[in-house]
């Protein structure tokens, strides 16, 4: 059975198929919750919620969402306190869960993800003073563990840009070199950048794909340099990248106009795909509509880990498209959802 | 000394189904000791009405005897024995 999860601003809906082209819809869990952040592995469950009046919360389940535990809050040490789960982020290790936070922290659980603990290195880092906020507030929202060394863990923020240690979280260095800040007096600063999102593949962890706000980049070094890769998309804005689950060449991105114009350009919904790791790109358009105004935000696209790879979206909206065929052909999976904050699919 | 918790009905999954909770206080007691007092009994209400650090979640009023705390003294707000604390959600969200 293939499970899709949709985190929205008001709950979570669990969409389930066998053929990933009828869908049914199961929902609202949690409702009139904020669901920002979802880890889907397997049979198990992990959503942030975070609710107007009663705050943030993170919850589990262990069969698909026919029952929930409230896990233990995510807790700051001191002068801080959790406003919103923005990424929760499964590791090869199953014990092993990583969070990034607003405000800009990262949380680590070695218990599965029913305690967290700060980690001390990037919060008490020497630039956090520097590290601004967007208008959906400032906040790790991307954590890429290396898939073969635990030392090693990069992630990315808005704004501040992408950090990586190689310790284990004790120390942290920014990893923004050949990425743009065109809102900063520097263009290429150390790090400030308004990074929206990164994916790495597993296969091949020293390439990483990065949308920035303005501009889309590739590293083939682990971050250590960035690339433009935006000449062939219709533009460079945008918030979701993601990269094929066994074909680390192979691409995904939903271009918006531009800051100032957070719509598909011309209103036609299209993902992007290029498979030569972005040095082309070909516009995925068959069963997706005209006058979509509207946007796909940072983790409101996935991909699944199956074969032929299942990719996901869905928008501010309300809608939630599928295909089963790596891009090529899209079905509506739902309609008239709250805005969709996150995707995350895969085969139980 | 006892004091009254009034639970609202949104909250009352986390309060192990009570609409109104009987506090036992050592004197001096205030709102922020009813409520360590309070989620000491049900943890899960905590982070529903302040944060971390013990800050009252913004959108939640706490009416003691008929006055919101935030026109008092906040957390540190005397409670007299016998006081009733009623918790209500504020008009917030979309």
């Amino acid at each position: 059975m293939h499970v899709l999860a949709i985190g929205t601003r008001k709950g979570l809906w669990l969409a389930t198929s066998a053929d990933r082209r009828s869908w049914d819809l199961d929902g609202p869990h949690h409702p009139m919750t904020e669901v920002s952040a979802i880890a889907l592995d397997h049979r198990r469950l992990l959503v942030g919620t975070a609710n107007s009046h009663f705050g943030p919360s993170l919850l589990a389940s262990e069969d698909l969402g026919r029952t929930w535990e409230e896990r233990s809050p995510i807790d700051f040490p001191a002068d801080a306190a959790l406003e919103r789960v923005w990424q929760l982020t499964t590791t090869a290790d199953p014990d092993v869960v990583y969070a990034g936070v607003q405000p800009s922290a990262l949380f680590r659980s070695d218990d599965g993800g029913r305690k967290f603990s700060l980690v001390e290195g990037l919060w008490e880092h020497p630039h956090r003073p520097e590290w601004g906020a967007g208008y959906g507030g400032q906040a790790v929202h991307t954590v890429l563990p290396h898939p073969r060394d635990e030392r090693r863990v990069t992630v990315a923020m808005s704004t501040g840009g992408v950090y990586r240690t190689f310790d284990g979280g004790t120390s942290w260095e920014p990893a923004n070199r050949g990425v743009q800040a065109y809102f900063l007096p520097d263009p290429y600063p150390e790090f400030g950048q308004c990074v929206h999102k990164i994916a790495r593949h597993p296969a091949e962890p020293d390439r990483m794909y990065l949308q920035n706000h303005h501009g889309v980049y590739r590293s083939t070094d682990g971050g250590d340099t960035w690339h433009s890769i935006a000449d062939g998309l219709p533009s460079d804005f945008g918030f979701a990248v993601v990269v094929h689950p066994h074909r680390p060449e192979v691409v995904y991105n939903f271009p918006l106009t531009a800051d100032s114009d957070r719509f598909p350009p011309g209103g036609a919904c299209a993902v992007h795909r290029s498979t030569d790791g972005g040095d082309t790109w070909t516009a995925l358009r068959t069963g997706l509509p005209d006058d979509f105004w509207t946007s796909v935000l940072r983790d409101a696209m996935c991909v699944d880990a199956a074969e032929p790879a299942g990719v996901y979206f869905g928008s501010r909206s309300g809608e939630v498209y599928a295909s089963a065929d790596e891009g090529d052909t899209w079905r509506c999976v739902a309609r008239h959802l709250p805005d969709v904050l996150c995707v995350r699919a895969a085969e139980v | 000394m006892r004091v009254v918790v009034l639970v609202p009905g949104v909250l009352r999954s986390a309060a192990g189904g009570r609409a109104v909770v009987d506090l036992d206080l050592a004197e001096p007691a205030t709102l922020g000791t009813a409520l360590d007092a309070l989620t000491a009994s049900w943890p899960l209400l905590d982070r529903r009405l302040r944060d971390e650090r013990g800050v009252l979640r913004r959108y939640v009023n706490f009416y003691v005897d008929g006055e919101e705390c935030r026109r008092l003294a906040g957390v540190d707000t005397r409670l007299e024995p016998g006081a009733e604390i009623r918790v209500l959600p504020s008009v917030a969200g979309g």
